[in-house]
């Protein structure tokens, strides 16, 4: 073997295989992808295909699914735009947990079994891994997701203090991919809870000190089908793709709303 | 020389957004709700549930553990305790508190779990009527509890406790 040595290549944070070809030695390794499809022009009920790719050590389930669609089934329908975690497009179910299929990396999952991927529960399934999410967003417009403050506008930005900021700072984050409200069980049952998401943009601006409508907020969500129907089972923090502490922001809406009332 | 758009060149006011209308209805609220039933009955759940720990461990020692334990529970034992209004007043207690706090708690899965407005309104008439007929039941057997019964002859009957025979003389 006569390869140049390893010294000249970029650094890199991936675990490569120690393999001697050089850059093009990323490790692949066979899967099986189990998608759900859905197409009511085709059939009523929704069935489930397989395929058998070659994928590699560095592709995420994003990649399968591209594989699939571009060189296998052009008609596999899924959501994506900037395929790198931060718009929010393709959340779905990978092995029964909600997760970003552009962050979820094919070697984390067990590559011995299918990788089974469905669309979200809970809203409407349009086609295949693409759902209505209209009923989601309406809930969040309902929370009024953007500043209210009634003081004259100042000639400079509205200061605040790192402490201040701190206080959201980390519902800041949400990047509204609906994986936390699918993933909950109160949401399944009837869609009427308003959801983790909501609330999470909600309480965004409820502790922002620059924000004067927070009262108008708490009432929102003091409804019968707000916080209180959270029933902290913690799915929502786990699906979060952003790390977003949800069940801990519902609760803290929740003391507000009690704080508030007493 | 003033140019004017044709109709194809400005949209059309007031057009409408992607998807508006299309909502599936079942996702919508229809009626907000008013007042704050749903933060008074979170925190009663968490009030009552603290609450019941101590009665039911205070309940569970001075029956099993004290004394004679598990040996002493009888009619009389009972009778004995439910002379003292401390006792009564523990019991009535507990049994409301537990009531109310289990029937808040089924009332929230028969939420969580029925889909249909009716299944959910048959479950919860259920078990509205269930709790309200064993709180009613309960109360009036804490209350109207006579521990010295006595037979056809006006004798006492042999499993009342001890105290009876100076009540009766």
């Amino acid at each position: 073997m006569s390869t140049p040595t390893v010294e000249q290549e970029p650094a890199s944070k991936v675990d490569l295989a120690e393999s001697g070809d050089g850059a093009g030695a990323v490790q692949s390794f066979d899967i099986t992808l189990k998608v759900r499809r859905y197409d009511p022009e085709r059939s009523e009920d929704a069935w489930w295909d397989e395929w058998q790719l070659t994928m590699y050590g560095t592709d995420r389930v994003l990649d399968a699914l591209h594989k699939v669609k571009w060189e296998i089934d052009g008609s596999l329908t899924f959501r994506r735009s900037c395929a790198h975690g931060i718009c929010g497009s393709d959340a779905m179910r990978i092995n029964g947990r909600n997760r970003l299929a552009c962050k979820t990396l094919l070697k984390d999952l067990d590559t011995s079994k299918p990788i089974t991927v469905e669309a979200i529960k809970g809203l409407p399934v349009e086609k295949d891994l693409i759902v209505d999410m209209e009923p989601f967003f309406q809930s969040y417009r309902e929370i009024m997701p953007f500043l209210v403050n009634n003081s004259p506008a100042p000639t400079a930005e509205r200061l605040q203090s790192p402490e201040d900021r701190a206080r959201f700072d980390d519902t800041t984050k949400c990047i509204l991919c609906a994986a936390c409200t699918s993933s909950c069980p109160v949401f399944w049952t009837d869609g009427q809870y308003f959801g983790p998401a909501a609330i999470v943009n909600a309480h965004r601006f409820i502790f922002d000190s620059r924000d004067d409508a927070g009262d108008m907020r708490l009432e929102v969500l003091n409804d019968k089908e707000g916080v209180w129907r959270c029933r902290t089972t913690f799915n929502c923090s786990e699906a979060c793709p952003r790390g977003i502490e949800v069940t801990k922001a519902i609760q803290e809406v929740k003391t507000a709303i009690l704080t508030r009332s007493m | 020389m003033t140019t004017t758009n044709s109709d194809a060149v400005l949209p059309a006011q007031g057009i409408e957004a992607p998807r508006s209308g299309r909502i599936d209805p079942k996702y919508l609220r229809s009626n907000p709700s008013a007042g704050s039933f749903e933060m008074v009955a979170w925190v009663f759940m968490r009030v009552s549930g603290a609450a019941l720990v101590v009665l039911i461990f205070v309940h569970l020692w001075v029956n099993l553990m004290v004394g004679d334990g598990i040996h002493q529970i009888d009619f009389a034992f009972v009778a004995g305790k439910w002379s003292n209004p401390v006792w009564q007043f523990w019991d009535l207690t507990m049994l409301w508190l537990a009531m109310l706090h289990g029937t808040n708690g089924m009332r929230t899965i028969i939420n969580d779990y029925a889909e249909k407005d009716s299944t959910r309104l048959w479950l919860k008439s259920i078990l509205y009527l269930a709790a309200t007929v064993i709180i009613i039941l309960g109360t009036m057997v804490i209350f109207t509890f006579e521990a010295c019964l006595v037979n056809e002859a006006g004798e006492l009957l042999e499993y009342a406790p001890a105290f009876c025979e100076n009540v009766t003389q």
